[in-house]
């Protein structure tokens, strides 16, 4: 096994005359964590599903864990464990059951599935729930849970698209520290988000994806140094244009995002000396974060 | 596209039972409700139709009219259990609770998961149609040790209905196009099929027609044995019903593939 985990190459993909796909090349090392980063419908999830070979893509070439797909998807499946955006756990079955039930699709006998069960329920911290209908788990549980059902091959590669959407901040810090230990355990992850924070804290590269293309690729200190490379201050209140023509001279940049004015500045305190004395207004200093690269790069109501 | 669909194909010939023990495992949580719902149409037809218009028409083909309509309900309870298991189960296991969704995650093929759907629907079938086959025969409506030939000729029944309601499921764009499926192709066939009355009663178009149905070939195979006679032309009502298991199967597969794996 080559230590490319998932290679594509020039792949396309349109439904109907939208194309959702277009000239996609990437590389996922093994025991990396990376991340397809894109707003709603730029594609992420027909990536995802196309790396499983459940989507045939109209060019280019696939090859994951060092087979062809999807010509070979079966086999590459095998060694791929998917965490997908909408639950489909089976829920008038237990925790317990759940499990039993994917590890025989794996071709597993009972008594090898009901081996690794326990692991897999300490994993997902869901040992007392083990006996429960998943119907009466809580969503955070209901997530674990399909992480630990991803895991019941022993997979080399995890697929998850936006596993910790409609999550509350108390159950995405558990998915997040667990993915940690996964990726310590040597998996690699393929994870699509639409959450900046979620791909900051997780992944070692990602790309960021417009219109199913490729607009960025590296990990996400590198992008938001090449990007961005200084402070931001956040300005609410006030009109944003007045103040923009204001303090244009000493930032590097501004762009307007409905109420809120992103001022990317290399000396921040010369912004603050313009505004002093100013009511109504709250400034925000911090330093830049992947969702500025986005802004940036999607260009939304970027000024000049 | 040759290949692709090859790849979609059952990829072994056990892969599926792991999708049939899913299914056997959610229904043995709730068997005597599943069981009751599908034995009670056919029993009530049996009864109600046997006993009463039986009072009316006498003898049928030289035998009780009792006799003569349960080798029909047996034949028909075989394909309504597997019918409704294909539509009303299957349907949403594909659909809304995204089971099949799951399952192609793993290396099973989406050929494994319905074939494996066939199967269940072919269980539920064998279990409808030989309870009622029990049923009569041990209310005498029906000969030993000859009744025991029913038990396959209920399996195949089960597995063409199956697949034909599988390309329906495929085809389908919601619950509400089952009901084309039962009231213009399963009721109007329960008639030309020879289930209520002998199929000599159509007229000459309608018994050409008959020949086609699966139905009827399904009753030609079980009725004889019910009514311990000599059986005309199994070879050919045996190949007939095999072809309706296996044709809509890959029309299905071809459909299905077009709708999930784009």
């Amino acid at each position: 096994m080559s230590n490319i985990a998932i290679n594509l190459t020039g792949v396309n993909k349109s439904f109907g005359n939208k194309l959702v796909v277009n000239g996609l090349s990437l590389t996922v090392a093994s025991g990396e964590c990376f991340g397809l980063l894109g707003p709603n419908g730029a594609g992420k999830s027909t990536i995802a599903r196309m790396v499983l070979g459940m989507t045939r893509p109209d060019a280019g070439q696939i090859t994951v864990l060092g087979v062809p797909v999807p010509a070979r998807a079966r086999l590459a499946r095998q060694g791929i464990g998917v965490v997908p955006q909408f639950d489909n756990l089976d829920l008038e079955f237990t925790v317990r059951e759940n499990l039993l039930v994917f590890g025989r699709y794996f071709g597993m006998s009972t008594r090898q599935i009901k081996a690794v069960i326990p692991s897999l329920l300490e994993f997902a911290r869901l040992e007392s729930k083990a006996d429960a209908r998943v119907a009466e788990l809580s969503g955070g549980m209901k997530r674990r849970l399909t992480l630990a059902r991803a895991l019941i091959n022993d997979p080399l590669l995890l697929v998850m698209d936006e596993p910790t959407t409609g999550l509350d901040p108390h159950a995405r810090h558990l998915i997040w520290e667990r993915l940690r230990f996964l990726l310590a355990r040597g998996k690699t992850i393929l994870l699509t988000t639409h959450f900046m924070e979620e791909a900051e804290r997780l992944c070692d590269r990602l790309c960021v994806l417009e219109h199913g293309r490729n607009i960025a690729e590296g990990s996400p200190h590198a992008l938001i140094e090449e990007h961005i490379g200084c402070h931001v201050i956040e300005i609410f209140g006030g009109n944003p244009q007045e103040l923009g023509s204001l303090i244009r001279p000493y930032v590097q940049r501004i762009e307007v995002s409905g109420e809120t004015l992103f001022c990317y500045a290399p000396d921040p305190e010369q912004v603050r000396v313009q505004l002093r004395g100013r009511a109504g207004l709250r400034l925000l200093e911090r330093p830049p974060n992947l969702e500025d690269v986005f802004l940036r790069l999607t260009g939304r109501e970027m000024e000049k | 596209m040759g290949e692709d669909f090859a790849a979609a194909l059952p990829a072994n010939a056990w892969n599926w039972i792991a999708v049939w023990r899913r299914n056997y495992l959610s229904w043995k949580k709730a068997a005597l409700a599943s069981i009751l719902g599908n034995l009670a149409d056919p029993m009530i037809y049996l009864f109600g139709l046997g006993t009463g218009l039986g009072m009316m028409v006498g003898r049928v083909e030289d035998t009780s009219y009792v006799a003569f309509l349960a080798a029909g309900m047996v034949a028909t309870s075989a394909m309504t259990a597997s019918t409704f298991e294909t539509i009303y189960a299957a349907f949403p296991r594909m659909r809304e609770q995204r089971t099949w969704e799951a399952i192609l995650y793993t290396q099973l093929t989406l050929g494994d998961i319905v074939l494996g759907e066939l199967a269940w629907a072919a269980t539920k079938a064998f279990m409808a149609g030989t309870t009622i086959t029990i049923v009569a025969a041990t209310l005498g409506y029906a000969a030993w040790p000859s009744v025991l030939y029913v038990l396959p000729a209920i399996a195949l029944t089960g597995f063409a209905f199956a697949s034909l309601a599988m390309t329906v499921t495929a085809l389908a764009p919601s619950y509400h196009y089952f009901v084309f499926y039962q009231s213009l192709f399963l009721t109007p066939m329960l008639f030309l099929s020879g289930a209520v009355f002998p199929v000599t009663q159509l007229s000459g178009t309608f018994q050409q027609v008959a020949h086609f149905l699966p139905l009827a070939h399904s009753i030609d195979l079980i009725r004889p044995e019910m009514l311990d006679r000599q059986a005309g032309g199994i070879a050919l009502h045996i190949a007939a019903l095999c072809m309706y298991a296996v044709l809509p199967f890959f029309l299905s597969m071809v459909l299905l593939r077009r709708r999930l794996m784009r």
